[in-house]
Protein backbone atom coordinates (compact mmCIF):
# COMPACT_ATOMS: atom_id res chain seq x y z
CA UNK A 1 0.00 0.00 0.00
CA UNK A 2 2.95 2.41 0.94
CA UNK A 3 4.59 1.91 -2.42
CA UNK A 4 5.74 4.52 -5.11
CA UNK A 5 5.53 7.36 -2.92
CA UNK A 6 7.37 9.96 -5.23
CA UNK A 7 5.17 12.60 -7.16
CA UNK A 8 6.26 13.07 -10.43
CA UNK A 9 9.88 12.05 -10.86
CA UNK A 10 10.80 15.14 -13.41
CA UNK A 11 13.64 16.42 -10.93
CA UNK A 12 14.55 19.10 -13.29
CA UNK A 13 10.75 20.69 -13.29
CA UNK A 14 10.15 20.53 -9.56
CA UNK A 15 10.59 23.73 -7.57
CA UNK A 16 10.38 22.25 -4.31
CA UNK A 17 11.37 19.13 -3.47
CA UNK A 18 11.41 17.25 -0.17
CA UNK A 19 13.95 13.94 -0.25
CA UNK A 20 13.44 11.37 2.79
CA UNK A 21 12.95 14.36 5.15
CA UNK A 22 13.13 13.31 9.05
CA UNK A 23 11.95 15.14 11.99
CA UNK A 24 11.41 13.54 15.93
CA UNK A 25 10.51 15.65 18.97
CA UNK A 26 12.25 13.55 21.69
CA UNK A 27 10.96 10.04 20.92
CA UNK A 28 8.25 11.43 19.35
CA UNK A 29 8.92 10.55 15.37
CA UNK A 30 6.53 13.17 13.79
CA UNK A 31 7.94 13.12 9.99
CA UNK A 32 9.25 9.37 8.64
CA UNK A 33 10.85 9.85 5.54
CA UNK A 34 8.52 12.22 3.30
CA UNK A 35 8.87 12.19 -0.01
CA UNK A 36 7.55 15.25 -2.10
CA UNK A 37 8.03 17.29 -4.93
CA UNK A 38 5.92 19.98 -6.07
CA UNK A 39 6.27 20.61 -10.36
CA UNK A 40 6.82 24.46 -10.74
CA UNK A 41 3.53 26.32 -11.23
CA UNK A 42 1.47 23.48 -9.55
CA UNK A 43 -0.66 23.36 -6.59
CA UNK A 44 -0.19 20.36 -4.43
CA UNK A 45 -2.75 19.97 -1.78
CA UNK A 46 -1.31 17.50 1.68
CA UNK A 47 -4.34 16.43 3.41
CA UNK A 48 -4.29 14.62 6.31
CA UNK A 49 -5.38 13.89 10.19
CA UNK A 50 -4.94 16.07 13.04
CA UNK A 51 -2.05 16.47 14.87
CA UNK A 52 -0.14 13.87 11.89
CA UNK A 53 2.66 16.44 11.24
CA UNK A 54 1.48 18.14 8.52
CA UNK A 55 2.65 21.99 10.37
CA UNK A 56 5.92 20.44 10.94
CA UNK A 57 6.15 18.73 7.11
CA UNK A 58 5.75 22.75 6.23
CA UNK A 59 8.18 24.62 8.41
CA UNK A 60 10.89 21.56 7.58
CA UNK A 61 10.21 22.61 3.45
CA UNK A 62 10.48 26.26 4.39
CA UNK A 63 13.47 25.82 7.17
CA UNK A 64 12.09 27.06 9.89
CA UNK A 65 12.99 23.77 11.34
CA UNK A 66 16.20 22.02 10.77
CA UNK A 67 15.36 18.55 9.84
CA UNK A 68 17.06 15.35 11.56
CA UNK A 69 17.94 14.02 8.11
CA UNK A 70 16.95 14.59 4.39
CA UNK A 71 16.64 16.98 2.23
CA UNK A 72 15.27 19.81 1.08
CA UNK A 73 15.89 21.20 -2.64
CA UNK A 74 14.04 24.59 -4.06
CA UNK A 75 14.83 24.96 -7.79
CA UNK A 76 17.37 22.08 -7.41
CA UNK A 77 19.03 24.03 -5.31
CA UNK A 78 19.63 22.00 -1.55
CA UNK A 79 18.79 24.20 1.41
CA UNK A 80 18.98 22.26 3.95
CA UNK A 81 21.94 23.50 5.86
CA UNK A 82 21.64 27.32 5.06
CA UNK A 83 22.84 29.77 7.37
CA UNK A 84 20.31 32.63 8.51
CA UNK A 85 21.55 35.11 5.61
CA UNK A 86 21.29 32.86 3.19
CA UNK A 87 17.85 31.76 4.35
CA UNK A 88 17.17 35.06 4.43
CA UNK A 89 17.37 35.84 0.86
CA UNK A 90 15.96 32.28 0.10
CA UNK A 91 13.05 33.46 1.82
CA UNK A 92 12.18 36.08 -0.66
CA UNK A 93 11.05 33.92 -2.84
CA UNK A 94 8.86 32.25 -0.01
CA UNK A 95 5.43 33.32 1.14
CA UNK A 96 3.97 31.33 3.98
CA UNK A 97 0.39 31.47 5.56
CA UNK A 98 0.76 30.46 9.41
CA UNK A 99 -2.28 28.26 10.65
CA UNK A 100 -2.64 30.66 13.46
CA UNK A 101 -2.56 33.76 11.54
CA UNK A 102 0.87 34.73 13.13
CA UNK A 103 -0.02 38.33 13.04
CA UNK A 104 2.72 40.73 14.79
CA UNK A 105 0.58 42.73 17.66
CA UNK A 106 2.38 45.30 18.00
CA UNK A 107 1.83 46.72 14.24
CA UNK A 108 -1.42 47.85 12.75
CA UNK A 109 -3.06 45.52 9.59
CA UNK A 110 -1.22 47.65 6.64
CA UNK A 111 1.75 47.29 8.18
CA UNK A 112 1.47 43.62 8.77
CA UNK A 113 0.27 43.45 5.64
CA UNK A 114 3.89 45.41 3.91
CA UNK A 115 6.12 44.47 6.50
CA UNK A 116 8.10 42.28 3.64
CA UNK A 117 7.62 45.02 1.14
CA UNK A 118 9.05 47.45 3.84
CA UNK A 119 12.02 45.15 5.10
CA UNK A 120 13.41 44.11 1.84
CA UNK A 121 12.56 47.08 -0.48
CA UNK A 122 12.79 50.78 -1.02
CA UNK A 123 9.58 51.76 -1.24
CA UNK A 124 8.05 54.53 0.27
CA UNK A 125 5.42 54.06 3.04
CA UNK A 126 2.61 55.67 1.36
CA UNK A 127 3.61 53.41 -1.72
CA UNK A 128 3.42 50.18 0.83
CA UNK A 129 -0.02 51.37 2.35
CA UNK A 130 -1.66 51.34 -1.06
CA UNK A 131 -0.29 47.90 -1.93
CA UNK A 132 -1.54 46.77 1.62
CA UNK A 133 -4.94 48.27 0.80
CA UNK A 134 -4.81 46.48 -2.44
CA UNK A 135 -3.79 42.93 -1.30
CA UNK A 136 -6.65 43.36 1.77
CA UNK A 137 -9.21 44.17 -0.83
CA UNK A 138 -8.16 41.22 -2.40
CA UNK A 139 -8.85 39.09 0.66
CA UNK A 140 -12.09 40.68 1.19
CA UNK A 141 -11.30 43.01 3.44
CA UNK A 142 -12.57 46.97 3.68
CA UNK A 143 -9.63 49.48 4.30
CA UNK A 144 -10.95 51.17 7.04
CA UNK A 145 -9.28 48.26 9.26
CA UNK A 146 -5.50 49.04 7.70
CA UNK A 147 -5.36 51.08 10.90
CA UNK A 148 -6.77 49.19 13.24
CA UNK A 149 -4.64 46.17 15.10
CA UNK A 150 -4.54 42.72 15.04
CA UNK A 151 -6.61 41.70 18.61
CA UNK A 152 -9.17 43.75 17.19
CA UNK A 153 -10.02 41.47 14.51
CA UNK A 154 -12.18 38.63 14.44
CA UNK A 155 -9.82 35.32 14.52
CA UNK A 156 -11.29 35.05 10.38
CA UNK A 157 -10.16 38.67 9.24
CA UNK A 158 -6.93 37.76 11.34
CA UNK A 159 -6.63 34.65 8.66
CA UNK A 160 -7.73 36.80 5.86
CA UNK A 161 -5.04 39.51 6.68
CA UNK A 162 -2.43 36.58 7.29
CA UNK A 163 -3.10 35.40 3.90
CA UNK A 164 -2.91 38.59 2.70
CA UNK A 165 0.49 39.49 3.62
CA UNK A 166 1.56 35.84 2.40
CA UNK A 167 1.04 37.04 -1.00
CA UNK A 168 2.10 41.02 -0.42
CA UNK A 169 5.46 40.43 -2.24
CA UNK A 170 4.24 38.14 -4.86
CA UNK A 171 6.32 35.10 -3.76
CA UNK A 172 7.31 32.45 -5.96
CA UNK A 173 6.74 30.10 -3.79
CA UNK A 174 3.62 30.36 -1.23
CA UNK A 175 2.55 27.60 1.54
CA UNK A 176 -0.63 27.97 3.16
CA UNK A 177 -1.28 26.02 6.28
CA UNK A 178 -4.83 25.26 6.33
CA UNK A 179 -6.13 28.55 4.42
CA UNK A 180 -9.60 27.89 5.14
CA UNK A 181 -10.22 26.49 8.54
CA UNK A 182 -12.47 29.01 10.50
CA UNK A 183 -14.20 31.05 7.51
CA UNK A 184 -17.84 30.37 6.21
CA UNK A 185 -18.45 28.54 3.10
CA UNK A 186 -18.38 31.32 1.16
CA UNK A 187 -15.26 33.27 2.28
CA UNK A 188 -13.41 30.00 1.98
CA UNK A 189 -14.34 29.59 -1.67
CA UNK A 190 -13.37 33.20 -2.06
CA UNK A 191 -10.18 32.00 -0.22
CA UNK A 192 -10.04 29.18 -2.34
CA UNK A 193 -10.69 31.11 -5.71
CA UNK A 194 -7.48 33.98 -4.42
CA UNK A 195 -5.03 30.83 -3.90
CA UNK A 196 -6.17 29.80 -7.30
CA UNK A 197 -5.44 33.09 -8.78
CA UNK A 198 -2.21 33.24 -7.40
CA UNK A 199 -0.89 30.29 -9.33
CA UNK A 200 -2.28 31.45 -12.56
CA UNK A 201 -1.38 35.18 -12.11
CA UNK A 202 1.76 34.69 -10.47
CA UNK A 203 2.85 31.59 -12.15
CA UNK A 204 3.49 30.96 -8.54
CA UNK A 205 3.79 27.18 -7.25
CA UNK A 206 1.78 26.47 -4.23
CA UNK A 207 1.98 23.79 -1.55
CA UNK A 208 -1.27 24.14 0.44
CA UNK A 209 -2.32 21.50 3.75
CA UNK A 210 -6.18 21.22 4.34
CA UNK A 211 -8.90 19.19 6.18
CA UNK A 212 -11.29 20.83 3.73
CA UNK A 213 -11.72 18.37 1.12
CA UNK A 214 -14.01 20.76 -0.94
CA UNK A 215 -11.06 23.30 -0.97
CA UNK A 216 -8.77 20.60 -1.91
CA UNK A 217 -10.76 19.14 -4.68
CA UNK A 218 -10.74 22.88 -5.88
CA UNK A 219 -7.36 24.12 -5.68
CA UNK A 220 -5.15 21.13 -6.27
CA UNK A 221 -3.53 19.94 -8.96
CA UNK A 222 -1.85 16.87 -7.31
CA UNK A 223 -3.10 15.53 -3.65
CA UNK A 224 -1.20 13.79 -1.46
CA UNK A 225 -2.26 11.79 2.19
CA UNK A 226 0.33 12.17 5.46
CA UNK A 227 -0.33 9.39 7.75
CA UNK A 228 2.00 8.43 10.45
CA UNK A 229 4.95 10.44 9.38
CA UNK A 230 4.50 9.04 5.55
CA UNK A 231 3.44 9.77 2.03
CA UNK A 232 0.87 6.60 2.24
CA UNK A 233 -0.27 8.13 -1.28
CA UNK A 234 -0.66 10.73 -3.68
CA UNK A 235 -2.20 11.62 -7.19
CA UNK A 236 -3.78 14.16 -9.22
CA UNK A 237 -6.92 15.86 -7.69
CA UNK A 238 -9.31 13.88 -10.08
CA UNK A 239 -8.23 10.53 -8.88
CA UNK A 240 -8.65 11.02 -5.09
CA UNK A 241 -12.05 9.74 -4.96
CA UNK A 242 -11.30 6.33 -6.94
CA UNK A 243 -7.92 5.87 -5.17
CA UNK A 244 -8.27 2.47 -4.36
CA UNK A 245 -6.61 3.36 -0.50
CA UNK A 246 -8.53 2.51 2.31
CA UNK A 247 -7.31 5.28 4.07
CA UNK A 248 -7.89 7.59 1.79
CA UNK A 249 -11.19 6.82 1.32
CA UNK A 250 -11.74 6.72 5.03
CA UNK A 251 -10.45 10.50 5.36
CA UNK A 252 -12.36 11.60 1.88
CA UNK A 253 -15.24 10.65 2.57
CA UNK A 254 -14.89 11.72 7.05
CA UNK A 255 -15.81 7.96 8.35
CA UNK A 256 -15.03 7.49 11.84
CA UNK A 257 -14.44 4.02 11.17
CA UNK A 258 -12.05 2.37 8.75
CA UNK A 259 -7.75 1.62 8.90
CA UNK A 260 -7.40 5.19 10.34
CA UNK A 261 -7.89 5.00 14.40
CA UNK A 262 -8.16 7.94 16.23
CA UNK A 263 -6.58 7.92 19.57
CA UNK A 264 -9.50 8.64 21.99
CA UNK A 265 -10.77 7.05 24.73
CA UNK B 1 7.37 6.31 32.35
CA UNK B 2 5.58 3.48 32.29
CA UNK B 3 8.26 1.20 31.33
CA UNK B 4 10.28 2.17 34.29
CA UNK B 5 7.12 1.67 36.24
CA UNK B 6 7.08 -1.62 35.67
CA UNK B 7 10.53 -2.78 35.65
CA UNK B 8 10.79 -1.29 39.46
CA UNK B 9 7.45 -3.41 39.84
CA UNK B 10 9.35 -6.34 38.96
CA UNK B 11 12.08 -5.89 40.35
CA UNK B 12 10.55 -5.27 44.14
CA UNK B 13 10.31 -9.02 44.89
CA UNK B 14 14.21 -8.48 44.97
CA UNK B 15 15.48 -6.17 47.27
CA UNK B 16 19.05 -6.06 46.22
CA UNK B 17 18.07 -5.38 42.70
CA UNK B 18 15.08 -2.72 43.79
CA UNK B 19 18.22 -0.78 46.04
CA UNK B 20 20.45 -1.06 42.75
CA UNK B 21 18.18 -0.50 40.62
CA UNK B 22 16.76 3.19 42.91
CA UNK B 23 20.65 4.29 43.00
CA UNK B 24 21.41 3.54 39.12
CA UNK B 25 18.03 6.01 38.36
CA UNK B 26 19.43 8.37 40.77
CA UNK B 27 22.64 8.57 38.83
CA UNK B 28 20.98 8.85 35.52
CA UNK B 29 19.10 11.84 36.97
CA UNK B 30 21.79 13.69 38.43
CA UNK B 31 23.86 12.78 35.21
CA UNK B 32 21.09 14.23 32.92
CA UNK B 33 21.27 16.99 35.25
CA UNK B 34 24.96 17.98 34.32
CA UNK B 35 24.48 17.62 30.98
CA UNK B 36 21.40 19.80 30.86
CA UNK B 37 23.23 22.56 32.71
CA UNK B 38 26.07 22.19 30.59
CA UNK B 39 23.81 21.98 27.29
CA UNK B 40 22.02 25.16 28.64
CA UNK B 41 25.04 27.34 29.89
CA UNK B 42 26.34 26.78 25.71
CA UNK B 43 23.31 27.08 24.15
CA UNK B 44 22.89 30.72 26.50
CA UNK B 45 27.06 31.31 25.06
CA UNK B 46 25.97 30.90 21.77
CA UNK B 47 22.57 33.37 22.23
CA UNK B 48 25.09 36.09 23.91
CA UNK B 49 27.43 36.02 20.89
CA UNK B 50 24.99 35.90 18.63
CA UNK B 51 22.97 39.20 20.29
CA UNK B 52 26.17 40.88 20.39
CA UNK B 53 26.95 40.21 17.25
CA UNK B 54 23.82 41.65 16.16
CA UNK B 55 23.88 44.95 17.78
CA UNK B 56 27.17 45.63 15.74
CA UNK B 57 26.14 44.44 12.19
CA UNK B 58 23.30 45.99 9.67
CA UNK B 59 20.41 46.78 9.62
CA UNK B 60 19.77 48.52 13.02
CA UNK B 61 16.16 49.12 13.45
CA UNK B 62 16.49 52.85 15.10
CA UNK B 63 12.80 52.88 15.68
CA UNK B 64 12.59 49.78 17.64
CA UNK B 65 15.79 51.04 19.60
CA UNK B 66 14.34 54.33 19.95
CA UNK B 67 11.16 52.66 21.74
CA UNK B 68 13.04 50.55 23.94
CA UNK B 69 15.25 53.40 25.20
CA UNK B 70 12.24 55.34 25.99
CA UNK B 71 10.49 52.43 27.26
CA UNK B 72 13.32 50.69 29.31
CA UNK B 73 14.96 53.84 30.38
CA UNK B 74 12.22 56.87 30.96
CA UNK B 75 8.94 54.41 32.04
CA UNK B 76 11.69 52.85 34.69
CA UNK B 77 12.30 56.28 36.08
CA UNK B 78 9.42 56.36 38.40
CA UNK B 79 10.64 52.46 39.72
CA UNK B 80 14.34 53.41 40.45
CA UNK B 81 14.27 57.02 41.37
CA UNK B 82 11.53 55.85 44.32
CA UNK B 83 13.70 53.29 45.17
CA UNK B 84 16.74 55.77 44.90
CA UNK B 85 15.34 58.16 47.12
CA UNK B 86 13.99 56.27 49.98
CA UNK B 87 17.31 53.69 49.93
CA UNK B 88 19.28 57.22 50.38
CA UNK B 89 17.11 58.42 53.05
CA UNK B 90 16.99 55.23 55.69
CA UNK B 91 20.83 54.85 54.79
CA UNK B 92 20.85 58.32 56.47
CA UNK B 93 18.66 57.24 59.35
CA UNK B 94 20.63 53.99 59.78
CA UNK B 95 23.99 54.76 59.91
CA UNK B 96 22.95 58.25 62.17
CA UNK B 97 21.94 55.68 64.84
CA UNK B 98 25.50 53.70 64.74
CA UNK B 99 27.62 56.74 64.22
CA UNK B 100 26.04 58.77 66.79
CA UNK B 101 27.53 55.66 69.40
CA UNK B 102 31.05 56.76 68.42
CA UNK B 103 30.31 60.65 67.94
CA UNK B 104 31.25 59.96 64.30
CA UNK B 105 28.08 61.66 63.16
CA UNK B 106 29.88 63.66 60.11
CA UNK B 107 31.00 60.37 58.63
CA UNK B 108 26.94 60.30 57.83
CA UNK B 109 27.76 62.10 54.35
CA UNK B 110 30.10 59.17 53.31
CA UNK B 111 28.63 56.37 54.03
CA UNK B 112 25.59 57.63 51.41
CA UNK B 113 27.26 58.66 48.79
CA UNK B 114 29.79 55.96 48.99
CA UNK B 115 27.02 53.08 49.58
CA UNK B 116 24.32 54.45 46.73
CA UNK B 117 27.06 55.27 44.15
CA UNK B 118 29.01 52.06 44.43
CA UNK B 119 26.36 49.48 45.64
CA UNK B 120 23.08 50.45 46.09
CA UNK B 121 21.94 52.67 43.42
CA UNK B 122 23.46 49.82 40.41
CA UNK B 123 22.35 46.75 42.34
CA UNK B 124 18.73 48.25 43.12
CA UNK B 125 18.26 50.09 40.07
CA UNK B 126 19.10 46.65 38.32
CA UNK B 127 17.29 44.20 40.32
CA UNK B 128 13.99 46.56 40.21
CA UNK B 129 14.54 46.70 36.22
CA UNK B 130 14.97 42.99 36.34
CA UNK B 131 11.48 42.86 38.01
CA UNK B 132 9.87 45.26 35.39
CA UNK B 133 11.65 45.30 31.63
CA UNK B 134 13.20 41.35 32.03
CA UNK B 135 9.68 40.08 32.44
CA UNK B 136 8.16 41.84 29.98
CA UNK B 137 11.16 41.42 27.52
CA UNK B 138 11.08 37.47 28.09
CA UNK B 139 6.74 37.83 27.97
CA UNK B 140 6.56 39.72 24.97
CA UNK B 141 9.07 37.93 23.05
CA UNK B 142 7.57 34.35 24.37
CA UNK B 143 4.52 35.57 23.17
CA UNK B 144 5.39 35.92 19.71
CA UNK B 145 7.19 32.64 19.78
CA UNK B 146 4.41 30.76 21.07
CA UNK B 147 2.17 32.73 18.44
CA UNK B 148 4.75 31.73 15.70
CA UNK B 149 5.59 36.03 15.02
CA UNK B 150 8.98 34.64 15.32
CA UNK B 151 8.39 31.76 12.50
CA UNK B 152 6.47 34.66 10.55
CA UNK B 153 9.88 37.57 11.05
CA UNK B 154 11.78 34.72 9.58
CA UNK B 155 9.95 33.87 6.64
CA UNK B 156 9.65 37.77 6.08
CA UNK B 157 13.20 37.77 5.51
CA UNK B 158 13.50 39.36 8.50
CA UNK B 159 16.64 38.57 11.55
CA UNK B 160 14.87 38.33 15.11
CA UNK B 161 17.97 38.59 16.78
CA UNK B 162 18.47 41.41 14.71
CA UNK B 163 14.84 43.21 14.86
CA UNK B 164 13.82 41.86 18.37
CA UNK B 165 16.57 41.21 20.55
CA UNK B 166 19.82 43.86 19.30
CA UNK B 167 17.41 46.43 19.93
CA UNK B 168 16.24 45.66 23.56
CA UNK B 169 20.31 45.00 24.19
CA UNK B 170 21.55 48.33 23.18
CA UNK B 171 18.78 50.47 24.82
CA UNK B 172 19.26 47.99 28.10
CA UNK B 173 23.21 48.45 27.90
CA UNK B 174 23.01 52.30 27.52
CA UNK B 175 19.81 52.73 29.44
CA UNK B 176 21.04 51.44 32.94
CA UNK B 177 23.76 53.79 33.65
CA UNK B 178 22.02 56.79 33.15
CA UNK B 179 19.18 55.65 35.49
CA UNK B 180 21.91 54.73 38.04
CA UNK B 181 23.47 58.39 37.66
CA UNK B 182 20.05 59.79 38.01
CA UNK B 183 19.51 57.38 40.76
CA UNK B 184 22.85 58.33 42.08
CA UNK B 185 21.27 62.14 42.54
CA UNK B 186 18.03 61.47 44.08
CA UNK B 187 19.90 58.69 46.22
CA UNK B 188 22.35 61.57 48.17
CA UNK B 189 19.40 63.91 47.96
CA UNK B 190 17.21 61.86 50.16
CA UNK B 191 20.36 61.25 52.86
CA UNK B 192 20.26 65.09 52.52
CA UNK B 193 17.09 65.48 52.94
CA UNK B 194 17.01 63.21 56.28
CA UNK B 195 20.25 64.64 57.22
CA UNK B 196 19.40 68.17 57.40
CA UNK B 197 15.92 68.53 57.84
CA UNK B 198 15.55 65.58 60.61
CA UNK B 199 18.59 64.96 61.87
CA UNK B 200 19.82 68.57 62.86
CA UNK B 201 22.47 68.88 59.81
CA UNK B 202 24.19 72.08 58.19
CA UNK B 203 23.45 71.84 54.56
CA UNK B 204 26.70 73.09 53.63
CA UNK B 205 28.90 70.96 55.54
CA UNK B 206 26.98 68.05 54.40
CA UNK B 207 27.04 68.98 50.61
CA UNK B 208 30.67 69.55 51.77
CA UNK B 209 31.52 66.20 53.17
CA UNK B 210 29.60 64.85 50.27
CA UNK B 211 31.36 66.16 48.01
CA UNK B 212 35.07 65.73 49.53
CA UNK B 213 35.01 62.05 49.45
CA UNK B 214 33.56 61.17 46.28
CA UNK B 215 36.00 59.89 43.44
CA UNK B 216 35.54 59.45 40.31
CA UNK B 217 36.02 55.61 40.84
CA UNK B 218 32.87 55.03 43.05
CA UNK B 219 30.57 56.58 40.20
CA UNK B 220 32.50 55.34 37.24
CA UNK B 221 32.45 51.52 38.89
CA UNK B 222 28.57 52.14 39.65
CA UNK B 223 27.91 53.21 35.84
CA UNK B 224 30.01 49.56 34.56
CA UNK B 225 28.15 47.71 37.00
CA UNK B 226 25.09 49.19 35.65
CA UNK B 227 25.59 48.63 31.83
CA UNK B 228 26.78 45.09 32.83
CA UNK B 229 23.48 44.75 34.59
CA UNK B 230 21.11 46.17 32.05
CA UNK B 231 22.77 44.04 29.32
CA UNK B 232 22.08 41.00 31.69
CA UNK B 233 18.43 41.93 32.31
CA UNK B 234 17.42 41.97 28.44
CA UNK B 235 19.87 39.17 27.57
CA UNK B 236 17.97 36.58 30.20
CA UNK B 237 14.65 38.79 28.87
CA UNK B 238 15.30 37.83 25.45
CA UNK B 239 16.83 34.12 25.57
CA UNK B 240 14.28 33.07 27.88
CA UNK B 241 11.55 34.51 25.58
CA UNK B 242 13.24 33.31 22.23
CA UNK B 243 13.67 29.55 23.69
CA UNK B 244 10.01 29.66 25.12
CA UNK B 245 8.18 26.56 25.76
CA UNK B 246 5.07 26.02 23.89
CA UNK B 247 1.51 27.94 25.06
CA UNK B 248 0.54 29.88 28.05
CA UNK B 249 2.47 28.10 30.71
CA UNK B 250 6.06 28.57 28.35
CA UNK B 251 5.49 32.39 28.34
CA UNK B 252 4.74 32.10 32.45
CA UNK B 253 7.97 29.83 32.77
CA UNK B 254 10.00 32.45 30.39
CA UNK B 255 8.71 35.39 32.65
CA UNK B 256 9.88 33.33 35.90
CA UNK B 257 13.23 31.93 34.57
CA UNK B 258 14.28 35.51 32.90
CA UNK B 259 13.92 37.97 36.45
CA UNK B 260 15.14 35.10 38.90
CA UNK B 261 17.94 34.34 36.78
CA UNK B 262 18.73 38.09 35.63
CA UNK B 263 18.16 38.87 39.76
CA UNK B 264 20.87 36.26 40.86
CA UNK B 265 23.36 36.99 37.83
CA UNK B 266 23.30 40.54 39.01
CA UNK B 267 24.14 39.88 42.22
CA UNK B 268 27.23 37.23 41.10
CA UNK B 269 28.47 39.94 39.14
CA UNK B 270 28.15 42.77 41.29
CA UNK B 271 30.42 40.91 43.53
CA UNK B 272 32.75 39.75 40.85
CA UNK B 273 32.87 43.59 39.23
CA UNK B 274 33.28 45.20 42.68
CA UNK B 275 36.20 42.98 43.16
CA UNK B 276 37.86 44.20 39.46
CA UNK B 277 37.84 47.70 40.66
CA UNK B 278 38.93 47.71 44.19
CA UNK B 279 40.93 45.47 45.26
N1 LIG C 1 7.86 22.44 18.50
C1 LIG C 1 7.38 21.23 18.82
N2 LIG C 1 7.85 20.58 19.90
C2 LIG C 1 7.37 19.37 20.22
N3 LIG C 1 6.42 18.71 19.55
C3 LIG C 1 5.91 19.30 18.46
C4 LIG C 1 6.35 20.61 18.04
N4 LIG C 1 5.67 20.95 16.94
C5 LIG C 1 4.84 19.93 16.69
N5 LIG C 1 4.97 18.94 17.58
C6 LIG C 1 4.24 17.67 17.59
O1 LIG C 1 4.23 17.16 16.29
C7 LIG C 1 2.99 16.58 15.99
C8 LIG C 1 2.48 17.11 14.67
O2 LIG C 1 2.18 18.50 14.83
P1 LIG C 1 1.62 19.37 13.65
O3 LIG C 1 1.41 20.74 14.20
O4 LIG C 1 2.51 19.24 12.48
O5 LIG C 1 0.23 18.70 13.33
P2 LIG C 1 -0.74 19.00 12.13
O6 LIG C 1 -0.72 17.83 11.23
O7 LIG C 1 -0.43 20.32 11.56
O8 LIG C 1 -2.14 19.04 12.88
P3 LIG C 1 -3.33 20.07 12.72
O9 LIG C 1 -4.11 19.63 11.55
O10 LIG C 1 -4.11 19.87 13.98
O11 LIG C 1 -2.74 21.42 12.60
C9 LIG C 1 2.08 16.85 17.16
O12 LIG C 1 1.95 15.67 17.88
C10 LIG C 1 2.80 17.88 17.96
O13 LIG C 1 2.60 17.63 19.33
MG1 LIG D 1 -1.15 22.16 11.64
Amino acid sequence: MIANTKIGKDGAQAKLVLDNVHKSFGQHHVLDGIDLSVPKGKSLVVIGGSGSGKSVMLKCALGLMQPDSGHVRVDGVDTTEYDTEQRNELMKKFGMLFQGGALFDSLPIWENVAFGLLQNTDISKKDARDVAIDKLRAVGLGSKIADQFPAELSGGMQKRVSLARAIASDPEIIFFDEPTTGLDPIMADVINDLIIKCREDLGATTLSITHDMASARKIADNIAMLYRGKIIWHGKAGEIENSNNNYVDQFVHGRADGPIKMDVA
Amino acid sequence: MNDTNVRQRKTAYNPIGFVLMQVLNACTKVGQMILGFFAGVGKLSLFTARGIKSCFTPPFYARHIGRQLVDIGYYSLPVVGLTALFTGMVLALQSYTGFARFNAESAIANVVVLSITRELAPVLAGLMVAGRIGASIAAEIATMRVTEQIDALVTLSTNPFKYLIAPRLIAGTLMLPVLVLIADIIGVMGGYAVSVYSLGFLPESYLRQTWDFLQFIDVFSGLVKAAVFGFIVTLMGCYYGYYSGRGAQGVGSATINAVVSSSILILVFNYVLTQVFFS
